[in-house]
């Protein structure tokens, strides 16, 4: 029965982050799955979220900037708001790159980031990093606190999901589609381009400032190597090119799934003698790059394909042959 | 709607003294021209003659180093190319340029100004209004198809149309637009000859029907004698000479700069039956 009731904690614990991966992975796929921005640095804008939620949350500490005490939901919106502000910034001054340009400045950005988040001890206890994060429903007895944070995160991909999905279909979501496939015939159709690859760079980087906020609550503790391109930004890549690009159906089955495999490695290498264990971390990093191989031979496109809506099924005119009898 | 071609009315496009310079290259060299609303004008040159450049730089895909364009007498110079677009100018390009992953019937409802639905707000707040305007869109996208002999097709990605198809398609984008001018870059090229008759058809009755005002670039000689009355020669970025066909093809400069130059493959530029098909 114990047995049993520690595995519902795993799984409970598991899918949570799942979810917030998704989360994570759902802001990559508006940048590079609808409009085609190539961000390196998931982990920058996450890191950014994180940091600025748990600031602001956290009870008065010696160690780094803090004791603002404002309630969790406020410092999940700061968050947000704090990504959506440095996507903008970054946006004004990379978003004119070539795509492999701009994967280069934004790596080089989160990079940047992170050793700044390392050596800032004043406020962000460089890497020791910061604990004692509130969580929401903590006071609650288990295991409805960790239920009650699951269902919250699950409720909070929900919402996104919608809105994206309903943003996909849309002129916006089609205009998108437009300057990924062709840059130069959009502007020539009178899009305004930059304008409108700064939103998709904006909102994806609040959604990846979202994620990072919700980690630092879950995990209760942040520090600076959570923007390390292995475990953020390529991780999150792996889910959206595994899920299928484009799809937002797919960047939440590919978080999942992803983060299954990749939890599920840690805990069979942890079982390995010593020797072996710290070998083995670094087979985990393989082991997700042999998924990936595996799963893009068998679907080049991710396992949910991205899907084109705009067909005559919703078409208000019956097809020529058919319009003398109408007209 | 249909405006009375050759009208003595201002030209819609005055191109004065225009210069673009790549680095030590001149590819356009104060070229001046105008171009008369209602019609259809035909622009020819050898290769490297500088027209390819000059429709990027009226369309604003390229900032011009030098000199002037008046677009409805207003100057117009060095505006970027989504708002001219909103002027009225709208092109086409040489090599098509479709939105691969989108099908055919998203590619021309791509284009339409005034969208709602292309701002999140509205998409999210307000879908009644974006609903009506997308019927709006998708009716005219319809008619377009219908005109294009494209409506078989109109769930296809448009990556997997034949080249031909391609360069309808092209067509189709401008006439989704509100165009007072449009720039047709090589609409025949690598069109097959059935095509070809089709597409200049289509051509003209956006002229005569529709009223358009009509500048095309073209290599195959009987095409666009078929199509214009007034052609515009360009050679080494600057204008060489302009008239009819007929008179154009009897220009002695006009010949040289097709087969002199050293470079040039020795083509004969004018075959026979254009003077015939005039």
């Amino acid at each position: 029965m114990d047995q049993l009731y520690g595995i519902f904690l795993y799984a409970v614990f598991l899918l949570t982050m799942g979810g917030i991966y998704a989360v994570l992975a759902l802001g990559l796929n508006i940048q590079w799955g609808f409009t085609g921005l190539f961000n390196a640095g998931v982990g920058g804008f996450f890191a950014i979220g994180a940091y600025v939620s748990a600031i602001l949350t956290s009870a008065a500490s010696a160690r780094h900037l803090g004791g603002y005490d404002l309630p969790v939901p406020a410092g999940i919106c700061a968050a947000m708001i704090a990504s959506a502000l440095v996507a903008w910034g970054i946006g004004r001054i990379c978003i004119r790159l070539r795509s492999d340009y701009l994967a280069i400045a934004t790596l080089g950005i989160a990079e940047i980031l992170r050793l700044v988040l390392k050596n800032e001890i004043w406020a962000t206890n460089g890497a020791r990093g910061i604990s004692r994060i509130p969580k929401p429903f903590e006071h609650v007895a288990e295991p409805w606190n960790q239920v009650g944070m699951l269902l919250l995160v699950f409720a909070i991909v929900l919402v996104l999901y919608v809105l994206l999905e309903r943003a996909r279909r849309s002129p916006w979501g089609r205009v998108m589609a437009a300057i990924r496939e062709n840059e130069d015939a959009a502007r020539a159709a009178g899009k305004d381009v930059e304008r409108l690859r700064i939103e998709a760079f904006i909102l994806g980087g609040a959604l990846m400032g979202l994620g990072g906020a919700l980690m630092a609550h879950h995990i209760k503790f942040i520090e600076p190597n959570v923007a390390e391109p292995v475990s953020a930004t390529f991780l999150v890549w792996v889910m959206l090119v595994i899920g299928g690009s484009g799809n937002n159906r797919g960047a939440i089955f590919g978080a999942i799934l992803v983060w299954t495999i990749w939890s599920a490695t840690e805990i069979l290498t942890t079982r390995l003698p010593s020797e072996w264990a710290t070998k083995a971390a670094y087979l985990r990093i393989f082991l997700v790059g042999l998924a990936l191989q595996i799963i893009l031979q068998k679907f080049p496109e991710g396992i949910f394909r991205e899907r084109r809506f705009q067909t005559s099924a919703a078409s208000v005119h019956p097809p020529p042959f058919n319009r003398e009898n109408t007209s | 709607m249909a405006q009375q071609s050759g009208s003595r009315n201002p030209p819609v496009l005055q191109v004065d003294g225009l210069t673009r310079r790549f680095g030590g290259l001149t590819a356009v060299d104060r070229c001046s021209f105008h171009i008369d609303a209602g019609r259809i004008t035909g622009i020819i040159g050898p290769n490297g003659a500088g027209k390819s450049t000059i429709f990027n730089i009226v369309a604003g895909a390229l900032p011009p180093t030098g000199g002037r364009i008046l677009f409805e007498g207003e100057d117009v110079t060095g505006f970027p190319a989504h708002v001219l677009f909103h002027r009225g100018i709208v092109r086409t390009f040489q090599i098509p340029h479709e939105f691969g992953r989108l099908t055919v019937l998203e590619n021309l409802m791509t284009v339409p100004a005034a969208q709602p639905g292309e701002r999140l707000w509205p998409v999210w707040l307000a879908p009644g209004a974006v609903a009506r305007r997308e019927r709006e869109v998708r009716e005219r996208a319809e008619e377009t198809l219908e005109f294009l002999t494209l409506w078989e097709l109109r769930d296809a990605l448009a990556m997997n149309l034949s080249g031909g198809q391609k360069k309808l398609l092209e067509l189709g984008r401008a006439m989704m637009a509100e165009p007072r001018l449009v720039l047709l870059d090589e609409p025949g090229a690598g069109v097959n000859p059935t095509l070809l008759v089709k597409l200049g058809d289509m051509i003209r009755r956006l002229n005569r029907e529709r009223g358009y005002t009509i500048v095309i670039i073209e290599h195959d000689m009987d095409f666009i004698a078929s199509l214009c009355e007034r052609i515009i020669v360009l050679a080494e970025g600057a204008v060489l000479t302009e008239g009819t066909m007929t008179t154009v093809r009897r220009d002695a400069r006009v010949i040289d700069a097709y087969l002199g130059g050293g470079e040039e493959e020795a083509v004969e530029p004018f075959p026979a039956s254009v003077g015939r098909s005039t």
